[in-house]
């Protein structure tokens, strides 16, 4: 029954926030119906629909793990956002300044730049968390900001191409191209941005997964999550579980960086992120902080991410801003799920 | 420096320091009585374009005003109800409702004025420049007052105190954290209504461009104390009216004054230079025991 649980509620939370919208496309002067129909059904052609589904999802499934590691810790990362911001810069500096290096070392070297960067960004505010009592939610939404200002400051006066009227830095070097899936599936075009990065966001959700539930680390980050004075009675350092596990999250919202840098603009572009890292706690939320759920997730926010576009394009009224909307209704119904539980339980119970 | 410069940034402080002041005079509210506020951010734009886009139709920047106070209350209503009747947790709730009015303005902005986010521009004589300053500024003893001397604002501490000691004494908890709640909505609106029709002459997109979280810093900057609130309001709008004079002018960059707010947010929580306390309850539900 608690599995049906867990199915049911997501769905009827997106089902709920569908119909809210479309009240709201209604209220615009367009049709809910056509509007639906674009936004899901631009997503699902072949190859674009589906190749641009797959790279707008990377990204989330990146920050949806984040945020629920986090989330299993007992904390909430709503830092993914300068995390990845900040790795991403990161990315981008050893892209340019070891340009010259074998794509053996230098792609390496890049991950890893986008690892500890966005792991340390993370860090930083479990350290305030577990050593000063700092509540981790203002302290991560501060240095989102910080992490902004800092990379948009160093593309500005430092890394900026002479004339150039976009704030992004110079290209990294050709080695550090991460190759795009053109290269594996035949006949899918190279145009579609879609990286090896979405293919790393797989293996991450079954590394997380393995962590959680198969580690001593993992099972500790959990207990301190369910039940942080009991944990820390057991015997469990809850101070250092913290810290790891904002880590931990940083670093995975960190990735990014990969797939935005190596495999998409190969550069850092100053405000690249649309909002990646609220997405991730939306992802997180429907997912049920858990490795499956959040693909599912970043699946469907993905689709709806792509499909904006031609909704922005196609409708008389309705912008793509519809899925910022969609996304913040879908928050709200998974955050207050007693909203559903009366009337849910009892389907599960039947069944 | 000149004079003249002196005088310029100081006033460009208090205007700087208003939707900044309002909106944390808001969260005030909101976090004394248990309930988190993060959602100040939207709230500031939900009040802006409201008041943008009333004032617009009616001509009347006063009914404009209202209108924003009305929208900002709805909003924080419906952050109150995920809160306080289905107990979500505070921070996502906030979250949602700062995504939500993210999107809504430009949503309805698309379809009123077939625009991407931004509303038209108003009249001159449409704005109201001064009164949110005034009001601002003016509601500081207010709160400290009402905080402090009266029956609602102890019954609010209480609340946010131990609301299992307040609900003994006989306060109804539920319907004191609903008041509080839409209260700071009133009032981060209002906070956003001065930047749309006071400020300047119409709403942007995402125009409050942070300043809810900035509030929020300065609200925790100043222990969750009207007039230690207003002080941080007061520093973080001077340092954003030195950041704007020095553009082009000197060679420190803007982005290091830009992080100053959200450095010393984080100093002061990690308690480097005195401790900010919050409230004991808050975040936390109640429930009420039978």
């Amino acid at each position: 029954m608690k599995s049906i649980r867990e199915i049911l509620f997501p769905l009827a939370a997106v089902a709920a926030a569908f119909l809210v919208g479309a009240v709201l496309i209604l209220a615009v002067g367009d049709s809910p119906v056509r509007t639906y129909e674009l936004l899901i059904g631009s997503a699902l052609t072949w190859p674009d629909g589906i190749g641009y589904t797959l790279f707008y999802a990377t990204p989330l499934i990146f920050t949806g793990l984040a945020v629920a590691v986090a989330f299993r810790c007992g904390l909430l990362n709503i830092g993914a956002e300068g995390q990845l911001y900040i790795a991403a810069f990161a990315t981008a500096w050893v892209g340019i300044t070891f340009a010259g290096l074998p794509a053996l070392l230098l792609v390496p070297l890049c991950f890893l730049a986008a690892l500890l960067t966005g792991g340390f960004w993370g860090a930083v505010p479990g350290v305030l968390k577990a050593r000063f009592g700092a509540h981790e939610v203002i302290t991560t939404i501060m240095m989102n900001f910080i992490a902004i200002a800092i990379a948009s400051y160093f593309t500005q006066y430092h890394y900026k191409p002479p004339g150039d009227a976009l704030l992004e830095t110079v290209p990294i070097g050709e080695n550090a191209h991460i190759p795009r899936m053109a290269s594996f599936i035949p006949g899918f075009p190279e145009r579609i941005p879609l990286n090896v990065a979405f293919l790393l966001a797989l293996v991450a959700c079954l590394l997380v997964y393995l962590f959680l539930w198969r580690t001593r680390w993992g099972y500790e980050i959990r207990a301190t999550g369910a039940n942080a004075a009991a944990a820390q009675y057991g015997g469990i350092a809850t101070g250092r579980q913290i810290v790891l596990a904002m880590a931990i999250s940083g670093a995975l919202a960190g990735m990014v960086g990969v797939n935005e840098v190596l495999g998409y603009r190969y550069r850092y572009y100053d405000s690249f992120s649309s909002g990646y890292g609220f997405t991730g706690i939306a992802v997180a939320l429907l997912g049920r902080n858990h490795p499956v759920g959040v693909i599912l997730a970043s699946l469907l926010f993905g689709a709806l991410l792509r499909g904006g576009l031609f909704v922005d394009i196609f409708t008389e009224h309705v912008s793509k801003d519809l899925v910022v909307v969609l996304q913040g209704i879908i928050i709200l119904f998974v955050a207050a799920e007693a909203l559903f539980r009366g009337s849910f339980v009892k389907v599960g119970r039947r069944a | 420096m000149s004079e003249i410069l002196v005088v310029s940034l100081f006033f460009s402080m208090i205007r700087l320091a208003t939707p900044l002041l309002l909106a944390a005079l808001g969260g005030l509210f909101s976090e004394r009585s248990g309930v988190i506020n993060i959602a100040l951010e939207g709230l500031m734009l939900a009040g802006a374009f409201t008041a943008a886009t009333v004032t617009h139709y009616t001509g009347s920047p006063w009914i404009g005003l209202i209108a924003a106070i009305l929208a900002g209350s709805l909003v924080a209503l419906i952050h109150g109800v995920a809160c306080i009747q289905f107990k979500a947790d505070q921070v996502v709730s906030g979250t949602a409702i700062n995504l939500l009015f993210l999107g809504v303005p430009a949503l309805l902005s698309g379809a009123l004025f077939a625009s991407t986010g931004a509303t038209p521009q108003l009249r001159q004589d449409q704005l109201i420049p001064n009164v949110p300053i005034v009001l601002a500024f003016g509601l500081v003893p207010v709160v400290w007052y009402v905080l402090g001397r009266t029956r609602f604002g102890l019954r609010l501490r209480a609340v946010g105190e131990n609301p299992e000691a307040a609900d003994t004494a006989g306060v109804d908890v539920t319907r004191v954290r609903y008041l509080a709640v839409m209260l700071s909505g009133a009032l981060a609106a209002i906070g956003g209504a001065y930047l749309s029709i006071g400020q300047s002459s119409l709403f942007a997109r995402n125009m409050s461009a942070g300043r809810g979280f900035i509030a929020l810093a300065a609200l925790i900057f100043g222990k969750w104390k009207p007039v230690p609130t207003m002080l941080a309001c007061l520093f973080f709008g001077l340092a954003e009216a030195v950041s704007i004079q020095m553009q082009g002018v000197s060679r420190i960059p803007v982005q290091f004054i830009q992080i100053i707010p959200y450095v010393l947010t984080i100093v002061v929580l990690a308690g480097f230079i005195g401790h900010s306390r919050p409230p004991r309850a808050l975040g936390l539900p109640y429930q009420k025991k039978r």
